[in-house]
């Protein structure tokens, strides 16, 4: 029955399904359980061609639906642990949901939603579901404010900068980890990195805690781990990563300063480190491997491969096969200018042969008119060697409207008596570094800074 | 140290910072005359408001910006407490 020319996810799991497992701090299940079980009481064959909000307490459950899912709903929407009740009624009317997989029956109840199937770890199926479509992939944005988008992928899409990257033969199979959500963007791209790849993902859980979770990512022998730089600036300063040994460690879903690259590079000194560009628009950009915080001006242009890339008016614009094909729902914006490309809001700027991301375009601080970007400002102080993270934000004020503000978490071996001294440094650097509208007026040490659950320095209040 | 105190201090501290060359300060001189730039008063006032507890410059509206020094000073004295 299945046309052989659609591929879903269970079609691309590969080889050595009982060593390749998928887990959490609680579960462990091997590919080989799931490929000859059902998470859904084997009624996936219910969802045939309905559309499908995947809504569960946990990654795990996810995780394994979507692979039971894919090739058998005509799309599914990845909920993300942070969507807030007052949200989901107008989600489920924009992308037409029919159906939920949940662990949360209770939850759903009152939505009118005819078909709710719950959702629990692989049990033995006497049908295991078949590809039959090629299923729509929904993902939520990670927007701070109002109503998340609903933005349309493809399996395809999603794996477009995955495909070239399986291990090598021979290779011990990679374990890959992420501190994202598999239910993100960015966590996703992990989790498809390990089914399609070939290896086993060791799932994060937001009630873990870091000792622990390193602990765990040992003991699973985690390979290959992605995160923000916000993930891995908590990292470095938990000093927990002392007997953890990747051989890859990837930034993504901010910008990667030189000074978070340099502590990765200390911290694991035998690791390859790589950051990359994506968001849940655009896709997978590009990935940078040379250790240096920006990216070569040669990646800009046309015709070289997947993606295309041009910057307009300081912002970073992306053509992409890896990008989402549209925003989903009614009186959406469009997704790309009429040449396809998607503006990214990521302004970066040229120095020399490369190019350096400056911020956000709607998280820019106005000072007496002059535009400052928070994270310029924070790329300065992040490169002091006392300071482990900082974030830098407006402070309103009847004379300038805005004047900017820091605060900074200091190292761990950072003597707190040298306050003084170290906020006279970071100081220093800053007016040799940066115009004098940029320089914080006031530097406040702070034990730590808020991180979103997707994991970016939380600027709510910028 | 009284609010005066205080004040001038504050000046003088990002005076230092700003490499800015103070006169100097009298209550007649005019704010135009410190060399600071709205930036620089930013600051101040943005400092002012953690030492001493209070903006008097966005607690009312109908408050103009001083002319001088002394107003300046005054601005912060009169607040009620």
């Amino acid at each position: 029955m299945s046309p052989r020319e659609v591929f879903a996810l269970r079609d691309h799991l590969g080889t050595a399904l009982t060593e390749r497992t998928i887990s959490d701090p609680r579960h462990l299940v091997t590919l080989a359980e799931l490929s000859r079980g059902s998470c859904l009481g084997g009624r996936s064959g219910n969802l045939d061609g309905r559309s499908v909000l995947v809504a569960t307490s946990g990654q795990l459950l996810a995780g394994l639906a979507l692979i039971e899912i894919d090739g058998v709903a005509r799309r599914m929407l990845l909920c993300p642990p942070d969507l807030k009740d007052e949200h989901l009624g107008s989600i489920i009317t924009e992308a037409g949901i029919d159906a939920v997989v949940t662990d949360e029956p209770d939850r759903f109840a009152s939505l009118g939603i005819d078909l709710v199937i719950p959702a629990s770890l692989p049990q033995p199926a006497a049908r295991v579901a078949q590809t039959v479509r090629a299923t729509e992939w929904l993902m939520l944005t990670s927007g701070t404010s109002g109503v998340p988008k609903i933005v349309g992928h493809t399996l395809e899409g999603l794996c477009g900068a995955i495909i070239g990257d399986r291990p090598v033969s021979g290779e011990a199979l990679p374990v890959w980890a992420t501190f994202y959500d598999i239910r993100r963007y960015g966590g996703l791209q992990i989790f498809l990195r390990a089914i399609v790849g070939g290896g086993s993902m060791v799932l994060s859980d937001p009630g873990e805690p870091l000792a622990d979770h390193v602990a765990r990512l040992t003991a699973r022998g985690v390979t290959h781990i992605s995160g923000t730089p916000s993930h891995w600036r908590k990292l470095l300063m938990s000093g927990s990563a002392e007997q953890f040994a990747p051989r890859y460690v990837r930034l993504s879903g901010e910008i990667a300063d030189q000074a978070v690259l340099d502590g990765l590079k200390q911290a694991f000194p035998n690791a390859s480190i790589g950051h990359a560009y994506a968001s849940t628009e655009a896709g997978v950009g590009f990935a940078v491997n040379d250790g240096l915080e920006g990216f070569p001006a040669t990646l800009l242009g046309e015709g070289r491969g997947a993606v295309d890339m041009k910057v307009v008016d300081g912002s970073l614009r992306i053509r992409s096969k890896r990008a989402a094909h549209a925003y989903v729902g009614r009186a959406v914006a469009a997704l790309t200018d009429p040449e396809g490309y998607i503006d990214t809001g990521d302004m970066v700027e040229l120095r020399g042969d490369r190019y350096y991301f400056v911020g956000r375009r709607n998280g820019i601080i106005n000072v007496g008119g002059l535009k400052v970007h928070p994270e310029e400002i924070e790329a300065v102080i992040n490169g002091h060697p006392e300071v482990r993270m900082s974030r830098a934000k407006s402070r309103r004020s009847p004379i300038t409207g805005g004047i900017v503000v820091a605060e900074v978490v200091l190292t761990g071996d950072s003597d707190p008596a040298r306050a003084d001294v170290v906020r006279n440094e970071i100081l220093a650097d800053c007016r040799a570094r940066l115009a004098a509208h940029k320089v914080p007026a006031m530097i406040r040490f702070v034990p730590a800074l808020d991180v979103t659950p997707a994991g970016k320095l939380a600027r709510t209040d910028a | 140290m009284s609010v005066r105190l205080r004040i001038i201090a504050a000046i003088k501290q990002i005076a230092d910072e700003q490499k800015v060359k103070l006169p100097p300060l009298t209550d007649e001189l005019t704010l135009h005359e410190t060399g600071f730039d709205s930036l620089a008063f930013a600051i101040l006032v943005a400092r002012l408001e953690d030492d001493l507890g209070v903006d008097p410059f966005t607690l009312s509206e109908e408050v103009t910006f001083p002319n001088t020094i002394g107003d300046f000073i005054r601005a912060y004295e009169n607040v009620p407490a």
